[in-house]
C-alpha cells in the first residue's frame, strides 16, 4: 500500500466525452466538422489544459456556473474551461471567462434573447481591477481591436461558449441578419492607469481593489472624432449626436450605451473637473430625440400619432457606461449602442470575490 | 502525435424541457397562439388561425401577445395555456 500521506493529489475527473485524434490538424477537422468553432483554428482542449484552468479558478469541474433560464441549459465550469482553452486562454484568463458567464446568466441580461435575435449583437466584456495588469490586458492602443492577447482570447471564449453550450450557431439559435465582427471577440480592459476617474466597476458598485467584469449586449462600435475644442460640452455633444443617430437609424428605445473616451479627450474633460457622473448626466440630457425625427431618416410611417413624444437614449444617467480607453493620441471616441433598448441590462460581477478560499480537497 | 481532446458541447445534457403530449386531432379543440407581437407575425398568425379553423376543425383560437418579444411569455400566459389543448408559438419578424 502506498503511503497516501505522500501521494500526489489527483485531479477531479472530467466528465466530457474524449475523442482520440491523430494530430493537431485532425483535431481541427474534428472540431470544425462538428460545428464547434467560430471558423478559426482552435487550441485542442486536452484534459491537462482544461484541468489547469479549473485549478487556477478553484472550480471543481461540475460546478454549476448557472442555468440559462429559457432553455434550462446548465452551464458547468468544465464546459466553460474547455471552450476557454479552445479560444486560446491560459489558466489565468479563465476566472474572467467564468465570471462573465455568471453575469450573462442573470435574468436581466436576457441571454437567450440577445444571442438569438435578428438584431445581431455581441457580448461586450469590460474588465476592471488589478487582474487586468496580472494578465497583461491593455486598454490603450487599438483598444477595440487586437490590443493584446488576454482580451482577444477572453472575448473569443465567450463566443465559443455560446456556440457550443447554447447552440448559438448562425442559422440555428443565432438568427442574426448581419451580426458584427465583435462576435468573434469583443473584450476590453479599462485604462485605469490613464485616468483619474473612477473605474466602470466602481461606478457600478464594486468595492475598490476588487477585479470585476461587466457584460453588455452590444452592437458594433461607432467611432466619432472631435479634436477641435477644449470644451467638455462640445466633446460630449459629438458622442450624444452619435447616440441620437443610432436612435433614429437603429433603435429609438433607451438602454445601456457605452461610450469610450480616449486620453486626449479625457484630459480635457478631467481638467475641467468633470467626473464620470457629470459626463453621464450631460449625455443623458443631450442624447434624446422626438418621434417625429424618424421622418428625416425614412421612418415617417411609424411616427403615427405621437410626433412630439421624446425618447431618451438612456433611461437614466446610470445607464451610461463611461469607459476610459483608447490610445494616448487622437481625438476620437466610440459609442457602443445596446442591442435593443432596455430589454437587456448590462451586468457587473466581481471576479474571485471569495476571500480565504482554498483549493478543493482531493 | 496523438491527442485526446474533450467535447466542448453540452452533449445534450439539457435539463427541464420535455415536449408536451401531442393531440391526435384538433377537431373541436381550443388552440392558443402566443405571438411575439412583431409586425410580420400579424399576417402569418392570421393565416395560421384560418388554417386551424378551416382545415383542422379547431373550435376556438385564442391569441395572446408577449410583452417582450425576446423573453419568455409571462406567467399569466403560461397559466392560461394550461387550459388550451395546444399552443402555437415561435419566433417571427
Amino acid at each position: 500500500m502506498p503511503d497516501t500521506a505522500f501521494a500526489a493529489p489527483t485531479r477531479p475527473a472530467l466528465s466530457s466525452k474524449v475523442y482520440d485524434v491523430d494530430d493537431f490538424a485532425a483535431a481541427q477537422e474534428l472540431f470544425h466538422s462538428n460545428g464547434w468553432t467560430d471558423g478559426l483554428p482552435v487550441v485542442p482542449p486536452t484534459e491537462k489544459a482544461v484541468a489547469e484552468c479549473l485549478e487556477w479558478a478553484l472550480m471543481p469541474p461540475d460546478q454549476l456556473v448557472g442555468i440559462e433560464p429559457v432553455r434550462a441549459q446548465p452551464i458547468t465550469a468544465e464546459k466553460l474551461a474547455i471552450n476557454a482553452v479552445m479560444a486560446g486562454c491560459l489558466p489565468m484568463h479563465f476566472p474572467i471567462v467564468a465570471t462573465a458567464w455568471q453575469a450573462m446568466l442573470k435574468d436581466e441580461f436576457l441571454l437567450h434573447g440577445i444571442s438569438s435575435s435578428t438584431g445581431g449583437c455581441a457580448v461586450f466584456v469590460v474588465i476592471n481591477g488589478p487582474i487586468r495588469l496580472e494578465i497583461g490586458a491593455s486598454g490603450t492602443f487599438n483598444a477595440l481591436g487586437n490590443s493584446d492577447r488576454a482580451t482577444s482570447v477572453i472575448g473569443r471564449a465567450i463566443r465559443l461558449g455560446l456556440i457550443n453550450l447554447m447552440d448559438v450557431r448562425p442559422g440555428g439559435i443565432d438568427r442574426s441578419t448581419f451580426g458584427h465582427p465583435g462576435k468573434f471577440s469583443f473584450c476590453l480592459a479599462e485604462d485605469e492607469e490613464g485616468t483619474g476617474w473612477q473605474s466602470l466597476a466602481a461606478m457600478r458598485g464594486i468595492p475598490d481593489g476588487l477585479s470585476a467584469v461587466t457584460v453588455m449586449a452590444a452592437m458594433s462600435p461607432r467611432q466619432i472624432m472631435n479634436e477641435w475644442t477644449a470644451d467638455p460640452k462640445d466633446i460630449l455633444e459629438t458622442f450624444a449626436a452619435e447616440m441620437r443617430s443610432n436612435q433614429l437609424n437603429y433603435s429609438i428605445y433607451g438602454g445601456n450605451y457605452a461610450i469610450l473616451i480616449p486620453k486626449q479627450l479625457r484630459d480635457i474633460i478631467e481638467a475641467a473637473g468633470w467626473t464620470k457622473r457629470d459626463v453621464a448626466e450631460y449625455v443623458f440630457e443631450r442624447a434624446r430625440v422626438t418621434r417625429k425625427d424618424w421622418a428625416s431618416v425614412g421612418k415617417g410611417a411609424i411616427v403615427r400619432d405621437r410626433p412630439e413624444k421624446v425618447h431618451t437614449a438612456l433611461e437614466s444617467p446610470d445607464h451610461l457606461l463611461v469607459i476610459a480607453a483608447g490610445g494616448p493620441a487622437g481625438g476620437f471616441g466610440a459609442v457602443i449602442a445596446p442591442w435593443m433598448g432596455s430589454k437587456t441590462k448590462a451586468v457587473t460581477a466581481a471576479i474571485g470575490a471569495c476571500v480565504d478560499c482554498e483549493p478543493p480537497k482531493n | 502525435m496523438a491527442l485526446h481532446v474533450l467535447d466542448p458541447s453540452h452533449e445534450m445534457k439539457v435539463a427541464g424541457i420535455h415536449p408536451a403530449p401531442r393531440p391526435v386531432s384538433l377537431e373541436g379543440k381550443t388552440v392558443g397562439i402566443i405571438t411575439n407581437g412583431k409586425e410580420g407575425t400579424k399576417r402569418y398568425f392570421s393565416r395560421v388561425d384560418r388554417l386551424l379553423r378551416d382545415e383542422l376543425g379547431v373550435a376556438d383560437v385564442v391569441w395572446r401577445q408577449k410583452k417582450n418579444y425576446s423573453a419568455p411569455a409571462e406567467a399569466a400566459i403560461i397559466d392560461e395555456a394550461r387550459k388550451w389543448h395546444a399552443a402555437v408559438t415561435g419566433v417571427g419578424d
